[in-house]
């Protein structure tokens, strides 16, 4: 089990400074790590962490203190344009919000990250088109992002967040946004995702119900995990056949 | 790759936002249109004033008499002919007929023409004219000498050039322009030749028989086109000046056209010092230049280019504040884009492809507003010339220049605003709403 270890956690700290004497501690020493190929999500309510705790296993931020490894590298001290290469790389972000770039297609959004990562215009596109069409996204593929519905949003969303086939898949609330049978579906691409192509995800909720989903449950409390469980998920293939 | 792509995301903002764009783009039009206009104009009147001293022949001469300045030797760099003097200039002052004469026969290997004119009435406002039945023509009377008739070489179409004798005796004859012929006696010349016209200047006649038809060559720095263009009804040289009362008078200054081999700018000295040795020493005011049409033509080209300058520079500060206007939307841009930029940083962008990503924008708004500009002021520069009625001469060098200054104000005042969006912190950018 040490040996596939996809991000790894070590008695991470983190303070934000609140003028100059007080120092605000958020997360206290956080362990914990996620194999390859697991579906773990990470619930709380909020003012618990787990958003700062997102952004750290993001590389968005730094741990104040503690040694945080994704996929075999250091992220406490890699330089700003290191992070940068890690996320692009190693990172696939799926947010509450959708986050696409208005004003430009579903597929030159899709092909974002891999124009970043440098990747040549035909074999891009060639990539994004093929992504979109795991998530059903081909005919709107040409549709910039306020003409999609919410559900069209996020499936485009994940399908950029697969763009340079990342080591995980970082969802911070995926279905918040959305009604409970577009949620299902997001949820159900998720769920394929993990089982038909064994990718990595970590899911961030404040809802005890969706994680019930995962593999595994980590749930924090006031900046420290107070407790792990196993979900109660039988499989996409369970679930259709009941 | 990356810079194709920020182009076209520069495009489609904005084509999003034509209005704002527009506006935005207005300063950096105005201050572009500007600069190439005044640039345009000042080419083209450059260029013809070049061409047309040049016709009248850059082997041209001009030397006449001026006040001696206390302080400073004369040079041959003073245009200033019978100005700043100490007493007023008189008839002793003038340069006489003798002079002239002794100056051209001791240097007759080096002097090809000696060019006299003399004109009845002012020579821009001698408004003179022929009538003939119902029509009329305009004219001035223009009095040449032989030299001057040698060096105009114009084109005789009917009739005869004048002779030795007529410039001898004064005669009384004169050539007229086949314009003149064309208009008034429908370009019949055997109704004009040999026979006597009368021309009216204000409340005089005049009366010269007419010896020969030369062919009419259009002044370049009349305006416009008319069909009724002032031509010259030209007459000897003496006989204008018998006419105007000034047979004995002496000269300001007079032409002369040097030979094809000799320095010019070498005989301008040679001339102001024979003339001032010989005939000037004792004089206690006045004194004789020369210059050259050369050194004319340069010393009107550089005063050219210092106005097309400072008018450039004026017009260039639109530019500045163009310039501040495109920041300032940039800085808007940024702001309203601040999730954006939060979402491409998420998805691996580093700081320097979100700066070239808002520089990308910033110049490509300059460049696009500097094409339209160019356009403008070319179109403009263009009608203003053809209003004066030369022929425009667009600067090339000016539309390159102006491409590259929009493009260098698009980095310029893009830089900061796309620092600015380049050291954003990604978390907080993800968070803005």
């Amino acid at each position: 089990m040490a040996d596939n270890k996809m991000l790894d956690l070590r008695n991470i700290h983190k303070s934000f400074f609140i003028g100059t004497p007080n120092e605000f501690e958020v997360l206290h020493g956080l362990n914990f790590s996620v194999n390859e190929g697991e579906f773990v999500s990470i619930v709380g309510q909020s003012g618990s962490g787990k958003s700062t705790l997102m952004n750290i296993i993001g590389a968005l931020d730094r741990p104040t203190e503690g040694e945080y490894t994704l996929d075999g590298v250091d992220i406490e001290k890699a330089k700003d344009h290191e992070l940068s290469v890690l996320r692009n790389k190693k990172i696939g972000f799926v947010f509450q919000t959708y986050n696409l770039i208005a004003r430009t297609s579903a597929l030159k959004n899709v092909e974002l990250p891999m124009m970043y990562a440098g990747m040549g215009r035909a074999e891009r596109t060639e990539r994004a088109k093929m992504l979109l069409e795991q998530v059903e996204m081909t005919d709107r593929m040409m549709h910039k992002p306020d003409e999609l519905s919410g559900g069209q949003k996020q499936r485009v969303a994940i399908a950029r967040a697969m763009a340079n086939d990342p080591a995980i898949i970082l969802a911070d609330e995926p279905t918040g946004a959305l009604d409970s049978a577009t949620g299902r579906l997001i949820m159900d691409i998720f769920h394929r995702l993990h089982e038909e192509q064994g990718k990595t995800i970590i899911l961030i909720t404040h809802s005890p119900e969706l994680s019930m989903e995962t593999e595994r449950i980590i749930t924090l409390k006031d900046g420290s995990i107070i407790g792990e469980s196993k979900g109660t998920w039988s499989g996409l293939n369970a679930k259709e056949g009941a | 790759m990356l810079f194709t792509e920020n182009i076209l995301v520069a495009l489609a903002g904005l084509k999003a936002n034509i209005m704002r764009s527009l506006l935005t783009m207005l300063g950096i039009i105005i201050g572009i249109a500007s600069v190439i206009a005044i640039m345009t104009v000042g080419n083209s009147i450059t260029l013809i004033v070049n061409s047309t001293m040049q016709e009248l022949g850059a082997n041209n001469l001009q030397v006449g008499v001026m006040a001696k300045s206390q302080d400073t030797e004369t040079t041959d760099s003073g245009m200033n002919y019978g100005s700043g003097y100490t007493r007023e200039m008189t008839d002793e002052d003038l340069i006489t007929n003798d002079m002239i004469a002794a100056f051209a026969n001791e240097y007759k290997d080096d002097i090809k023409y000696i060019l006299l004119q003399e004109n009845i009435g002012d020579y821009y406002s001698s408004a003179a004219k022929v009538t003939e039945g119902t029509k009329s023509a305009n004219v001035k009377i223009v009095g040449y000498n032989k030299d001057y008739m040698l060096f105009n070489d114009k084109e005789v179409v009917a009739g005869r050039n004048f002779l030795d004798q007529d410039y001898k005796n004064a005669n009384k004859v004169c050539m007229v322009s086949d314009k003149m012929v064309e208009r008034l006696y429908k370009g019949d010349a055997s109704k004009v030749l040999g026979k006597e016209i009368e021309i009216v200047r204000g409340d005089t006649y005049y009366t010269y028989y007419v010896v020969g038809v030369y062919k009419y060559v259009n002044d370049q720095f009349s305006f416009g086109v008319s069909d009724n263009p002032t031509t010259e009804v030209m007459i000897p040289y003496v006989t204008a000046r018998r006419e105007n009362h000034t047979q004995n008078k002496g000269y300001e200054y007079f032409m002369l056209v040097t030979s094809v081999n000799t320095d010019n700018n070498q005989f301008v000295t040679v001339a102001r010092d024979y003339f001032n040795t010989r005939f000037y020493s004792r004089n206690d005011s006045y004194e004789v230049a020369a210059i050259s049409m050369t050194s004319m033509m340069d010393r009107m080209n550089s005063m050219m280019n210092m106005i097309e300058l400072a008018l450039s520079v004026i017009a260039g500060i639109s530019l500045v504040v163009g310039g501040i206007g495109v920041m300032n939307i940039m800085l808007v841009s940024i702001t309203e884009r601040t999730k954006e930029i939060g979402t491409r940083k998420a998805l691996g962008a580093t700081n320097g492809s979100i700066r070239l990503q808002f520089i990308t924008e910033s110049v490509v708004i300059c460049v696009i507003g500097g094409i339209i500009g160019i356009i403008l002021g070319v179109i403009l520069g263009t009608f203003a010339v053809k209003l004066m009625g030369y022929e425009a001469a667009v600067s090339v060098s000016s539309i390159f220049i102006a491409v590259g200054f929009s493009m260098a104000i698009g980095i310029f005042f893009g830089y900061y605003p796309a620092n600015k969006a380049a050291k954003l912190n990604p978390i907080d950018a993800l968070r803005y709403e």
